[in-house]
């Protein structure tokens, strides 16, 4: 039994967890930096508390804070969201050994999914298809692999992930600089050089499985995510089921994703992605995301599970039992970022004016701004997540269409104006396009951004 | 020098019409450092530990005969402890002299012990921070009158 959560996060997810818990009667303390400390988040909590200055490195990322506040409010058990500490794997380990329960996977499992390496070897150890690759310990190695596995190829860092450290090279004329750069680099970023390899799958879709364990073996999948709307590995829209796919495809990528929770024993909610090569019906096995992910109202939407809720129960050791995951129709989500497309993405920080953000049949949006909120520039630029339900695709995307043109955020430049071009472009409304859809979209829209000072319609 | 509380009435002004959140004044070595609410907070980040005393920070300036209050805020989060240990004698009591650098209290994050310093010169005028209670950051532990510290 949780009866006190730490949420050891902010934004969006924060206030989502402040939900969950308040329905299911769990009391929660949030955890905010001074830059969020009037936040909508700070406000859903029963109490919030102030752990340190805006900066995440002296707040959210601090995991001894992070328990000391924890205890010091007399929670049982710590949220960890998205980023930040989610997946380290030893803040789970400080929170157990002060007997704070960890909303989220085992220490040893974050370690197995966060060496990307190591997760790779238990995907093949699961009989889950790999990309052609491997370690690549020296340069010797390295040239070996790379002869047999072909150009272009993809330079990954071990301990990186979620499109962080990685590197593509297209000849063998650049591959030993990029090979040194990319260790280097690793070394920087994750404290780890080492680096794999992994041949580069053009044109391939990102597809991913959300899965569920309850740490004794049982595991369950509530579906898949076609999340290939994305721009330097940074996901845009997502939505489920995932277009065009057969009956047989979308089995077999289910199961290869239990196998592999399924060996790892594994607890709690997390995601098993996937590369998918719809022409030749091939799937790859990309990473373990071991936590929430941004992503996962669209699986609530048709499942009808509660995802959040799911974690609390199985932290709280009552299992899966009562979950009844349907398989209703279809969901797609926009990602809506204070960011201006038509200067590079630059991150769009300040203070919202009006935020009107759009209701309706079907719509959902989990946000954490409301007019008169600050956007701080400390942290990622998600104002918030707009998603559509509906019994099908075209109406779930009609749906869409309607409510991200009927949101109106002033103060801060957003891609709203990028998100209304591409769910009318027939490319993406016909579904299933591939990773490099966004790139080409761009570079043939040259999209104007709905710059703050334009009340333009999206 | 000395400020009114006309002056000190039009120097909030001044920043409330502004866009920005603080101000931070000097006139003859009189600090005044103002904070818009739910703007960002002046203080020290890191470690007590490590950091050097914190920059005084004056709420109300005014004539010698009413206190010149620098309050002193919590460096970090924890549990704070006016003594060095249970049953010792308080680092401080209200009516204290302190320097900038002397100890006035311990914030304990995770069995660490953090020495939080006075930062400023005068003497303690209210004692705010119960013992053994936990301090978020950014909260103010006490106030330290300045009158005859400058």
């Amino acid at each position: 039994m949780i009866r006190r959560v730490l949420i050891a996060n902010r934004g969006e997810i924060a206030a989502r967890i402040a939900r969950t818990c308040a329905r299911l009667g769990i009391e929660t303390v949030l955890a905010a930096s001074e830059a969020d400390r009037d936040s909508l988040p700070a406000r859903l909590a029963t109490r919030a508390v102030c752990i340190g200055p805006a900066h995440a490195a002296a707040s959210y990322l601090k995991p001894e804070l992070l328990v000391q506040a924890a205890l010091s409010t007399g929670c049982d058990a710590v949220h960890p969201g998205y980023g930040f500490l989610s997946e380290r794997a030893a803040f789970a380990r400080l929170c157990e050994q002060h007997g704070l329960i960890f909303i989220g996977p085992t220490p040893a499992q974050l370690e197995a999914t966060g060496d990307k390496l190591r997760a790779r070897e238990q995907a093949e150890k699961s009989d889950v298809p790999v990309v052609p690759g491997g370690p690549a310990a020296s340069r010797a190695d390295a040239h070996a692999l790379a002869r047999r596995i072909g150009f272009p190829i993809l330079i990954k860092a071990v301990g990186g992930g979620g499109g962080r450290g990685m590197r593509l090279v297209e000849h063998w004329a650049d591959f030993d600089s990029a090979l040194e750069l990319a260790a280097a680099e690793a070394g920087a970023a994750f404290s780890d050089a080492r680096v794999y390899l992994e041949r580069f799958v053009a044109r391939a879709r990102h597809v991913e499985v959300q899965i569920l364990g309850d740490g004794t073996g049982r595991v369950m999948q509530l579906g898949e995510r076609d999340c290939s709307v994305q721009r330097r590995y940074q996901k845009l829209i997502e939505e489920t089921p995932a277009p065009g796919l057969s009956d047989a495809f979308r089995t077999r990528i289910h199961e290869a994703a239990l196998r592999l929770a399924a060996s790892l024993a594994y607890r709690g909610a997390g995601t098993v992605e996937f590369l998918v090569d719809a022409q030749r019906s091939e799937f790859y096995f990309l990473e373990v995301n071991a936590r929430i992910q941004v992503e996962h109202p669209v699986t609530e939407e048709v499942s009808g599970i509660d995802i959040v809720a799911a974690q609390l129960a199985i932290a709280a050791g009552e299992g899966m039992a009562p979950l009844a995951p349907r398989a209703t129709g279809c969901a797609i989500e926009c990602r809506v970022n204070a960011e201006d497309p038509s200067r590079d993405f630059a991150p769009s920080p300040g203070l919202v004016g009006e935020a009107s953000w759009a209701r309706g049949e079907g719509i959902r949006v989990d946000t954490h701004i409301e007019s008169g909120a600050r956007v701080p520039p400390f942290y990622d630029s998600l104002l918030g997540k707009i998603v559509a339900h509906g019994p099908d695709r075209a109406t779930t995307l009609a749906r869409l269409r309607a409510a991200v043109n009927s949101t109106r955020i002033t103060g801060v430049t957003t891609n709203l104006g990028l998100h209304a071009a591409v769910l009318a472009d027939p490319e993406f409304a016909a579904g299933g396009v591939d990773t490099g859809y966004l790139a080409r979209f761009l570079e043939r829209a040259r999209m104007p951004a709905r710059h703050a000072e334009v009340s333009g319609h999206g | 020098m000395s400020l009114t509380a006309r002056d000190v009435a039009e120097i909030t002004k001044l920043l409330e019409d502004s866009s920005f959140d603080e101000l931070d004044l000097e006139i003859d070595g009189l600090k005044i450092h103002l904070v818009r609410s739910g703007g960002a907070r002046h203080g020290v980040s890191g470690l007590a530990s490590q950091s050097p005393a914190p920059t005084p920070e004056v709420i109300a300036a005014a004539n010698p005969e009413t206190p010149c209050l620098a309050p002193v805020r919590a460096p970090l989060l924890g549990t704070f402890y006016r003594a060095p240990k249970p049953g010792a004698p308080p680092f401080v009591e209200v009516g204290a002299t302190v320097a900038p650098d002397t100890v006035i209290g311990i914030i304990e994050v995770m069995k660490l012990m953090n020495a939080v310093r006075a930062g400023v010169t005068g003497v303690v005028h209210e004692m705010r921070a119960r013992d053994g209670a936990l301090v978020e950051y950014g909260e103010i532990l006490l106030f330290i009158d300045g009158r005859d510290g400058r």
